[in-house]
């Protein structure tokens, strides 16, 4: 892959439900070892973005590349096996299944148990909770500790991209701020990721660069650190 | 005379045997259930396709292969025809409708239930066909004056070594573990990289398989098969899995071998005309203090 394609790239995408548009056309790009993040109100279609680009919902105009391939019509587990995880939004822990059930179905797609023994070792260091609670039923833990376990079941894929939808929904301040820390790690780890927030000041001050989304457009972008002294973005999102 | 425990023994083998079948068949009602929230009301059907295919091919193979060996490969055989019957039902009746009303997939069940047991007698012309395994029924392992014949042995032995083996498959393998998980939540599974129609369509031959081999079993026992002979299994199998907590493994195992052993104990004590009303109040009485069934897991969520 030539050093100027990006990692993943959309161009006109739309997307509707029945016959409720809910994105109409938007094209960005996220280049490898950025954090880029969108942001929006509720319903500025955030997460069917997400889910377009992931193949969980078939779009209805427009393309997706990812690592230059194009995958605008392959299903989800085709795209996972590429490198690309998305987090829901709302974390999606199976709930009846173990912690480590859990993590395990997130390299679903590996064949080598020794690669996934290595992947999970890995995830419990960065989560050491998450190895006290292995045998633990996923439902059953708290709502910081759901999301740590969301967010190292999409490790267990070891992505090139991760795409997280609101990872600080529903989740006390305190522990935001170990989200926010969380995802600095894995950036400078070496992941690429895609991080849709209401929480522009939490998702500003960590991407390189950020989209605002309005009903189904973008209407702004540009450089995290100067989105956050935009006046219309100040208004609009941080209260201000 | 038989005395009291004799009997009481020849019950307990007779209601493991009776329960060995509903279990088998249940397990396939529950898999369904479980991962699409299908009845699948065409799985006494498969059981029933099972037991006429293993008929038809003992027939044909028991001159060369008489005994155990012949009725091994008539049931293999089975397992593949029934597996794929009910993969082609999946596929092409109830995937299309995956996303439609619960109730229009209910009426396609019904629908292939029908164009199955229709089929199969015209195919029969309504008569039943006879099952003559040669085996020696008569030997087995005396106690007192009752014997457990070495088919009824086998059965139990080989009933025990299925479920044992899918409660290994469900919580050891991936795909297992992927089965669990898409009951749950089929587009996270998606994001995980699971592909979900495949594992559904893999839950659909698991399941019928499992219903052959209670056929094949029903052909040695019976000695009989006939083209309506899935409608009543099919009734007590779901009985089975409701009881057991529908969407259960272990719960469609349990509800099987208890409706079972209940039937045949009321047949003892109540008189064969009574059984079904014996399993039905159970059935009654189970959802009235646990309507989760036994097994089940409660529906409340935590969000
Ligand atoms: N399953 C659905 N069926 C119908 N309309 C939907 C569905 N999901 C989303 N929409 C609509 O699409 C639009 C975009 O929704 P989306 O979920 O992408 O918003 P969002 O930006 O993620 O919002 P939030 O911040 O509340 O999560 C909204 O108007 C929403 O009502
Ligand atoms: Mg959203």
């Amino acid at each position: 892959m030539p050093n100027d394609t990006p990692l993943i790239k959309v161009e006109g995408l739309e997307a509707c439900y029945g016959k409720v548009a809910a994105l109409g056309g938007i094209s960005f790009e996220v280049r490898e070892g950025q954090i880029v993040t969108l942001l929006g109100s509720n319903g500025a279609g955030k997460s069917t973005t997400l889910r377009a680009i992931s193949g969980l919902l078939a779009p209805s105009a427009g393309r997706v590349f990812f690592c230059g391939e194009e995958i605008t019509k392959m299903p989800p587990h085709e795209i996972v096996k590429r490198g690309l995880a998305h987090l829901p939004e709302g974390r999606h822990i199976f709930k009846d299944l173990t912690v480590l059930e859990n993590l395990e179905l997130g390299s679903y797609t590996l064949k080598d148990n020794n690669e996934r023994k290595r992947r999970l070792n890995r995830v419990f260091e960065r989560f050491p909770i998450l190895s006290k609670r292995m045998k633990q039923a996923g439902g059953t833990l708290s709502g910081g500790e759901q999301q740590m376990l969301a967010i190292g079941r999409g490790l267990m894929a070891s992505p090139k991209l991760l795409l997280m939808d609101e990872p600080s929904m529903g989740i006390a301040p305190l522990i935001v701020r170990d989200i926010t820390n969380i995802i600095k790690t894995l950036h400078d780890d070496g992941t690429t990721i895609l991080l849709v927030e209401q929480n522009a000041k939490m998702a500003l001050g960590l991407a390189d660069y950020g989209y605002v989304l309005d009903t189904g457009s973008i209407v702004l972008e540009g450089v995290g650190s100067e989105l956050l002294k935009d006046e219309k973005v100040v208004k609009a999102y941080l209260g201000g | 005379m038989f005395s009291a425990w004799e009997l009481i023994l020849q019950q307990l083998v007779n209601g493991l045997i009776l329960g060995s079948f509903y279990a088998l068949v249940a397990l396939g009602y529950s898999m369904v259930y479980g991962i699409i929230k299908l009845l699948n009301f065409a799985h006494g059907d498969i059981y029933m396709t099972g037991a006429f295919i293993c008929l038809s091919v003992y027939g044909a193979v028991s001159g060369v292969l008489p005994g155990w060996t012949g009725i091994a490969v008539s049931v293999l055989a089975a397992m593949a025809v029934s597996g794929l019957l009910g993969f082609l039902a999946q596929k092409f009746a109830y995937r299309p409708l995956l996303s439609a009303p619960r109730l229009s997939l209910l009426i396609t069940a019904i629908g292939v239930s029908l164009v199955i047991s229709n089929t199969v007698m015209v195919i029969t012309k309504s008569q039943p066909l006879f099952f003559t395994s040669g085996l020696d029924n008569s030997l087995g392992i005396k106690f007192g004056s009752i014997t457990v014949t070495y088919i009824q042995i086998i059965m139990l032995a080989v009933s025990a070594i299925l479920m044992i083996s899918l409660t290994l498959f469900i919580n050891r393998t991936m795909m297992g573990k992927a089965m669990r998980a898409i009951a749950l939540d089929q587009d996270t599974c998606a994001l995980v990289g699971i592909n979900v129609n495949k594992i559904i369509g893999l839950t659909f031959v698991l399941g019928s398989a499992l219903a052959a081999i209670a056929g094949g079993m029903a052909c040695v026992y019976y000695g009989n098969v006939q083209y309506n002979m899935g409608y009543m299994i099919g009734i007590k199998a779901f009985t089975a899995a409701v009881i057991g907590g529908i969407g259960s493994v272990p719960g469609a195992m349990l509800g099987g071998i208890l409706l079972g052993l209940l039937e045949a104990l009321g047949t003892q004590f109540l008189g064969s005309s009574w059984k079904d009303v014996f399993a039905f109040g159970l059935l009654i009485l189970i959802l009235i203090l646990r309507p989760n069934g036994l097994l089940g897991r409660s529906e409340i969520e935590r969000m």
